[in-house]
């Protein structure tokens, strides 16, 4: 079972990573939960890669404390949905992990056109489904029309660790 | 001047732009390919013409509300759309589904991936060359059309499911056309074969061309037939089995080498499968209520949830996060066409310009689902 491996490579890779829980994938739709920190992703993304995990998808929440980047890493031999939360404040950026992952080259893009959150050193980060020139960025709750900005916590409550 | 004509030439490869109005792109899709002589160097996949922002979209309406954008993302399998978000609202929300209704929806999702699928087979042909293939593929496609249209009441962008069930019941007349069809379509497989699969130009063209082996798909995150194409079993019906699709029989077809003939190959043999899923689905298509209890208003608990479908092109997920209003706070929709046609980059350069419409059409990409 990759998951378990996944585990325990990561806690050799990154011993003060704390906040790795399993889940119930009828509850939740995953397996597991990661709440990371912004310089630990590249190393949590080169681990999933080594235990042959692919990249599902990246995107993005907007809360009133700052944006929340959201990996999803998957494997095709046993179902083991991987999710990995970065919480930031607003105006940082965030490492690429277009090295480890090519699908990332476009994922980050999508990212940064619709929440206009940076990644360093990241080859060619310009605007993907957005024009060129366009000066928004609209996913964010203050653009357009939306029915409330929340904070995380009134949506997951207070956290665990 | 004169002197130009004896410097030598230093810069040899040029731009060529394919597209955003090629026929052979299905959609807006441009195409920045860097030339030398007839070979691809460099390819880059320019897309975003058709951005609705249906993700925005969703932030300021009620869950019912988005359910008619669903089938407006990939237009082709507009059912399979409807089915994996009224499915992830409903375990969200935990509503009840009758027994009925979930084969229903596997018999609709089941027949529009074969109608998507021998859209693909027609217009992919059609691309290459072969004028003939299309006109019967649309044939046999427009009997599926009339089926659906019976009982959804459209012919392509559908909105039939609903939370807790469907919005209309199946008659007897819709089984005996659905049965009808079957043996139809079984029936057409050898002529299809007599003249595309075995057809010598088609192999020539098909045969070791645009290779996506297992480890590109894995970096690009690519899943669908391209992916089984490659050899790998990967597919949503089983990895992470909803509906009634534990209950029935069914393979998953693969390739060997992941070429663009082990794509079309993987691709015909899984209408098969999903004719013998309808077939088993009919016969056990239970009595009973087609549509169960829902609340007027969805009202999802906080959190969030993924739920995740096999569309006709790869995994399709839903990312739904609530704050326990009737509003979503966001919905991700992971598009299996983003990840099949970012591979690209990578399969375009080194081939003929001759052969990127063979390998584009082969992955099978919906323009207004990769912008959504």
């Amino acid at each position: 079972m990759s998951l378990d491996t996944f585990r325990e490579e990561l806690q050799h890779q990154i011993p003060e990573l704390v906040a790795v829980r399993l889940l119930d994938h009828a509850v939740s739709g995953r397996h597991m939960e990661i709440q990371a920190g912004r310089e630990q992703i590249e190393v949590i993304a080169r681990t999933a890669r080594k235990v042959g995990l692919f990249l599902e998808a990246i995107t993005a929440l907007d809360f009133t404390g700052g944006p929340q980047v959201i990996y999803f890493f998957n494997s095709y031999e046993a179902p083991s949905r991987v999710l990995v939360r970065v919480q930031m404040k607003p105006g940082e950026s965030l490492a690429t992990i277009s090295s480890v992952y090519n699908a990332a080259l476009w994922y980050e893009r999508e990212v940064f056109d619709l929440f206009g959150v940076r990644f360093d050193d990241h080859p060619d980060l310009r605007r993907l489904l957005l024009p060129e020139d366009a000066d928004y960025y609209p996913l964010r709750k203050d653009f357009g029309k939306v029915h409330a900005f929340r904070s995380t916590k009134e949506i997951y409550g207070e956290p665990a660790a | 001047m004169a002197n130009q004509l004896h410097e030598p030439v230093i810069e040899q490869s040029y731009y060529l732009n394919m597209g955003p109005q090629h026929p052979s792109t299905h959609g807006v899709l441009r195409l920045f390919l860097k030339l030398d002589g007839e070979y691809i160097l460099q390819a880059d996949p320019i897309i975003g013409y058709g951005h609705r922002g249906h993700e925005k979209m969703a932030e300021s309406h009620f869950y019912e509300q988005f359910l008619p954008n669903t089938s407006r993302m990939d237009y082709l399998s507009g059912l399979l759309y409807n089915h994996g978000y009224v499915a992830a609202v409903e375990k969200m929300a935990r509503i009840e589904v009758p027994p009925r209704a979930e084969y229903i929806r596997v018999v609709c999702a089941e027949l529009n991936r074969v109608c998507s699928h021998l859209l693909w087979f027609g217009t992919y042909l059609l691309d290459l060359g072969g004028i003939t293939p299309f006109l019967y593929a649309f044939d046999d496609r427009e009997h599926i059309m009339d089926a659906l249209d019976r009982i959804t009441g459209s012919r392509l962008t559908y909105n039939y499911c609903r939370f807790g069930g469907v919005a209309r019941d199946v008659d007897a007349e819709f089984v005996r056309a659905t049965r009808a069809f079957i043996e139809r379509l079984r029936s057409r497989f050898d002529d299809y074969h007599t003249l595309v699969t075995k057809n010598v130009i088609f192999i020539n063209r098909t045969r070791g061309v645009g290779v996506i082996d297992r480890d590109a798909a894995l970096r690009f995150g690519c899943t669908g037939p391209v992916l089984r194409a490659a050899g790998v079993p990967y597919d949503i019906r089983r990895a992470e089995p909803y509906s009634i699709y534990p209950l029935l029989d069914f393979d998953i077809p693969t390739g060997t080498t992941g070429d663009v003939m082990d794509r079309y190959l993987v691709r015909m043999r899984e209408m098969e499968q999903s004719l013998r899923i309808i077939e088993q689905a009919l016969d056990g298509l239970p009595e009973g209520p087609f549509k169960g209890r829902a609340p007027h208003k969805v009202r999802p608990p906080k959190g969030d949830y993924y739920f995740a479908v096999e569309s006709a092109r790869g995994a399709l997920g839903y990312y739904i996060v609530s704050d326990g209003t009737p509003y979503p706070y966001r919905i991700k929709v992971r598009v299996p066409s983003f990840g099949n046609l970012q591979v690209l980059t990578e399969a375009l350069p080194g081939t003929l310009v001759a052969d990127t419409v063979a390998i584009l059409g082969s992955v099978d990409i919906v323009v207004p689902e990769v912008d959504r």
